[in-house]
């Protein structure tokens, strides 16, 4: 058996926090809502960029100039203070108020005076566009409400797990659990033609035995999971949206 | 970081959705059914080889609040030992941090399925006697259900009714009566319920229950003063819905409405004000009883034609078969008079 307590805390387990990103983007200390901006910021950026590139049209300069002076108008003008989560999710949220933000000319042409005072973020907007040309999403200018809540929420899944796999892999790191890593890398997030077909392959490759590809795999998962759902509860500011969130993030809606 | 594939992201979807059963003695082979707060699942047990259902909260306990109300449904199950009440075998903390508790798996189909097959009214009526009888044994017991509807109520293949999801279940009297046991203490269980733990009510002051068949009192959210006729509100809609307002029925009289013996049997158990409702189930369960015996019931006093068009219709096979012989005795002094 794997002993899997050593690292992470007394627990070994990665360490879960309750902050709430939007509670604390309506916090009065800067230094909080700071943080709030780059925790909402690091798991929406991705989706509101390749929404507006493909929704809205915008060129990628345009989209990336957008998408920053968005999240800075976002703090700026408090508009969080008005998400309620029992009238809305908080993509569906959010993606209103690009709308608008996108939509507004006046506020547009304003963009470049505004954007100097105003707090940004560092992007990666050179990997979002391979993303983009990687797999085309199937998403139109003329597409629906409901097609465009379904390409936001995949692509919030897709931003959201992104992040948790890299939390999961500075977490695997520092405790020395590197063949852990690279097992749950090679078995759950390589596509199915360059994955092994079985634990007895893994074990030859990495020369341990098949009951610890199991154990490790076990630990990864189960981290994973708890990585990702800390992420997702700093996106609500309630248990029961957490709840019904989570709930959605992993497919188990009520039948 | 690198670009994750929707094959990637449902693959993590699903590893991460699955309990993760290792360090037990289940084995998962498939998911049955989700509901408010979680999920249930077939598993093996690998000690005893049988299967059972396991119920599993979705989500990490970080406050220990769901582990307290998953397994305080535990023990309100452990506390009834009832052929019409789903034991409970087993309850802990898996490895991912999500509580769960195991049951017996029963096969079978949910009351509101398993209606559409019944038509006669009749046979609606014994399987809400068997209701009745398991309610009335909980309330024996001290207990609760505050959440009885069709979707609760399982019907298995040789006719078993089982009540089900205890999860909003209200303990009354926590001393168990003499000849019953308590639940191991390695179980964890919580012995004793804090008014403030009512799992009735969230944290954010939501009731839970389910509208229309929850007792006025109960959507009020007076959460302290509810007693049995709560149940009983709750158990007259479940009438309603037998006799007719959610399938429709043949009753025993041939009619497709429900008769008004029956509705008046729903209506007081339905009664806004719980003084006014049956004082207990067997109450209740007794005038089911006596509608279905072709007696009148109490919560429906008849008039003069209603009371002999029962009597005939309770004993239309003897007039019948007088009414056959004096016929037959008519037409025999007929004939042989002519």
């Amino acid at each position: 058996m794997v002993e899997d307590t050593k690292i992470g805390g007394p627990s070994g387990k990665f360490p879960v926090t309750r902050w709430s990103a939007v509670l604390a983007a309506r916090s009065e200390d800067p230094a909080e809502r700071s943080r709030a901006l780059e925790a909402i910021a690091a798991a929406y950026w991705k989706p509101i960029y390749k929404y507006i590139r493909i929704r809205w049209g915008k060129s990628n300069e345009d989209a990336k100039d957008l998408t920053q002076d968005f999240f800075a108008t976002l703090f700026e003008k408090e508009y969080l203070h008005d998400f309620d989560p029992a009238k809305a999710r908080l993509r569906t949220f959010l993606r209103i108020c690009i709308d608008r933000f996108v939509a507004n000319d006046a506020k547009a042409a304003k963009r470049l005076k505004r954007g100097g005072g105003a707090e940004h973020v560092a992007l990666d907007f050179d990997g979002a566009e391979v993303e983009l040309s990687t797999a085309q999403p199937l998403l139109s200018s003329s597409a629906s409400v409901e097609l465009v809540d379904d390409f936001i929420e995949k692509e919030f899944v897709r931003s959201l797990f992104g992040l948790a796999v890299e939390d999961l892999r500075k977490f695997c790191n520092s405790g020395g659990k590197q063949v852990h890593f690279q097992l749950f890398e090679i078995y759950d997030l390589e596509s199915d033609g360059e994955r092994p077909a079985s634990y007895a392959e893994l074990a030859r490759k990495f020369k341990i035995a098949p009951t610890d590809v199991t154990n490790y795999l076990a630990f990864t998962r189960r981290e994973f999971r708890r990585i990702a759902l800390a992420r997702l509860r700093e996106m609500t500011t309630s248990d029961d949206e957490f709840r019904r969130e989570a709930r959605a993030m992993f497919g188990v809606d009520p039948e | 970081m690198n670009w994750l594939s929707d094959e990637a992201i449902s693959r993590l979807q699903l590893a991460s959705a699955l309990p993760d059963l290792g360090g037990t003695r289940y084995r998962l082979v498939e998911r049955v059914g989700s509901g408010g707060m979680g999920t249930v699942y077939l598993a093996e047990d690998s000690i005893l080889r049988r299967r059972v259902a396991l119920k599993i909260f979705d989500l990490p306990d970080e406050q220990g609040e769901l582990r307290a109300r998953l397994l305080r449904e535990a023990h309100v199950l452990a506390r009834l030992e009832h052929p019409g009440i789903v034991p409970v075998h087993d309850a802990g903390t898996l490895a991912d941090g999500r509580v769960f508790y195991a049951m017996k798996f029963v096969q079978g189909e949910r009351l509101d399925e398993h209606v559409k097959r019944l038509d006669a009214l009749s046979d609606r009526l014994r399987v809400f006697q068997r209701i009745c009888e398991a309610v009335a044994f909980a309330h024996a017991r001290g207990i609760l259900h505050r959440d009885l509807k069709p979707e609760n109520i399982m019907v298995g293949p040789f006719g078993e009714v089982l009540v089900m999801d205890w999860g909003v279940a209200k303990i009354l009297r926590d001393a168990p009566a003499a000849n019953e046991q308590e639940p191991p203490q390695d179980m964890g269980l919580p012995r004793n319920t804090a008014p403030h733990a009512d799992p009735l009510k969230t944290a954010h002051g939501t009731i839970l229950g389910t509208p229309g068949y929850m007792a006025p009192e109960q959507a009020r959210g007076e959460v302290d003063s509810l007693d049995e006729r709560a149940d009983i509100y709750s158990l007259g809609a479940l009438l309603k819905f037998l006799s007719g307002s959610g399938e429709p029925v043949r009753t025993l009289e041939g009619s497709e409405s429900a008769p008004k013996a029956v509705a008046a049997i729903s209506a007081t158990a339905m009664a806004k004000e719980p003084s006014s409702r049956y004082a207990s189930v067997s109450d209740m369960a007794q005038d089911v009883s006596r509608y279905l015996d072709g007696l009148s019931v109490s919560a429906y006093p008849e008039n003069v034609v209603e009371r002999a068009a029962r009597l005939a219709y309770r004993y239309r096979v003897a007039i019948g078969l007088v009414l056959a012989y004096l016929v037959v005795r008519t037409l025999l002094l007929l004939w042989f008079r002519r």
